[in-house]
């Protein structure tokens, strides 16, 4: 039987008037990838950021290996955050410090390792995105593709359980969104970890997903396997997962 | 609880005295300078030229020296860290060392605000001392002094309740402008003009508090030594 890692429990979110998640509650396995499509503005970075407590719900649970995020104490909290990696679309590279500190950074705060243990760390983990090279620069040296390649570099090098995508291909040209995407499912399946990625990406969902939901004004308005998504006839999924290859 | 972020500590106090010691510098020995050239004719009226050093000497202690290096400290840190810490916070690098496990109010904020607290004060010596060499220059320009009798008379006019009040004043006006200039960053938002925004406001807020603050501080000097 397939144990829940993570599990979303009618969580709804507003800003002043404006509801962003309006009872929203998903499961996801251990090892399973989930990704969560939907419009600009729908709230699916909403709903990541309620999973890890960067936004505090206004209603609803949210339970990862059976704990509740939102009642956890500071010191719990940051427990289970050393499980989580977070992905951001912006890569949120630390800009004053060089790629070997941002990556080394969580390491160094969170764990006892060595100099030498970190250095290692920080080498695999820049082999595991091909920027060995890039060891010495700065964030404001590297380009969009490779800032999201550090990025996830440093997202996973604690070896978390449970990696959070916040759009990993937004901005980048097809090839790169490709390789990014297929580094993103090699990383899954070499570190067997659980993934919930945001995107509307499709060619980067079609190979990292296992399975996906639809969230529309706030509900998750269809949920399935990518295959039963894309040949739905449902008018809203076949304008959705038509529109990026239609010319008006 | 560790980690202590000594290392921290340490390199934005270094940066921070770093970086603002060129313009303390002119700008404490241009105060010594021209509080002796307006000082000078005016004791002279009154036959008063020989307490000319002492003068200098106290006013740049207790209260020039202090209150300038600080709004030139607010002006040129508190806005500094508005600006880092409030672009951090809308590329979401806050949010980053957060879900990481890091707690970014103990690295960020607290690192920036003892550092502060801590540098003010050597900066402040630094400008006393430069002050008083600039008004022994601008004495030597006009009458003949040696710096001897200079130094001599500055040192028989300062006293220990001069200097404490003076320079002690200065942790908290470090304080301030580290608090300040940490709170409107870290809860900058609304993208690059909250950014803008965090900068400015950090050192018009900063020097308002840092005269505010004066004010009470200067009464409760006077009440403890009268």
């Amino acid at each position: 039987m397939a144990v829940e890692m993570v599990k979303i429990s009618h969580i709804s979110k507003a800003f002043d008037d404006f509801v962003v998640l309006d009872d929203v509650s998903l499961s996801v396995d251990h090892g399973e990838n989930l990704v969560v499509f939907g419009k600009s503005g729908t709230g699916k970075s909403v709903l990541l950021k309620c999973m890890v407590k960067l936004l505090v719900p206004d209603e609803g649970e949210v339970f990862i290996e059976g704990k509740n995020v939102h009642t956890l104490s500071n010191k719990e909290l940051k427990e289970l955050r050393k499980n989580i990696g977070f992905l951001f679309q912006s890569a949120a590279l630390y800009d004053s410090m060089s790629v070997r500190e941002n990556l080394a950074f969580p390491l160094i705060r969170n764990f006892y390792f060595t100099k030498k243990e970190v250095e290692a760390k920080v080498k695999r983990a820049l082999e595991m995105v091909s920027l060995e090279h890039a060891v010495d620069k700065m964030p404001s040296e590297l380009s969009g593709g490779m800032r999201k390649r550090i990025g996830l570099a440093r997202s996973i090098i604690t070896e978390p359980k449970l990696m959070l995508y916040d759009e990993p291909t937004t901005g980048l040209d097809p090839i790169t969104t490709k390789e990014i995407s297929r580094l993103i499912r090699d990383l899954q399946n070499q570190l067997e970890m659980t993934s919930i990625s945001i995107t509307h990406d499709l060619a980067c969902a079609q190979i990292i997903s296992d399975r996906a939901v639809v969230l529309d004004k706030g509900k998750i308005k269809y949920e399935g396997s990518l295959k039963e998504l894309t040949v739905s006839t449902d008018p809203f999924l076949h304008d959705f997962f038509t529109s990026d290859t239609k010319v008006d | 609880m560790p980690p202590y972020e000594f290392h921290e500590i340490k390199k934005h106090m270094d940066e921070l005295g770093v970086k603002t010691l060129p313009i303390v510098s002119v700008t404490g020995f241009i105060i010594g300078a021209v509080l002796a050239m307006q000082s000078q004719p005016i004791l002279a009226r009154f036959g008063a030229e020989s307490v000319l050093p002492a003068m200098v000497s106290l006013s740049v202690v207790r209260e020039l020296g202090p209150v300038i290096t600080a709004l030139i400290f607010a002006g040129r840190v508190s806005s500094g860290i508005g600006a880092e810490l409030g672009s951090m916070r809308v590329t979401e690098q806050i949010d980053a060392m957060e879900v990481s496990a890091i707690d970014p109010f103990r690295y960020l904020v607290v690192t920036r605000v003892i550092a502060c607290a801590l540098i003010l004060p050597m900066l402040t010596l630094y400008v006393v001392f430069l002050a008083i060499f600039g008004g022994y220059l601008a004495i030597i320009l006009t009458q003949n002094m040696s710096l001897q009798l200079y130094v001599v008379s500055v040192v028989e006019a300062i006293r220990f309740s001069d200097i404490l009040p003076g320079v002690g004043k200065t942790f908290f006006f470090g304080f301030i402008v580290g608090i300040v200039g940490a709170f409107k960053g870290y809860n900058a938002d609304k993208g690059t003009e909250g950014v803008g925004k965090a900068s400015t406001t950090s050192v018009v807020l900063a020097s308002l508090l840092i005269l505010v603050t004066d004010t009470v501080l200067v009464k409760i000097t006077l009440w403890i030594w009268p």
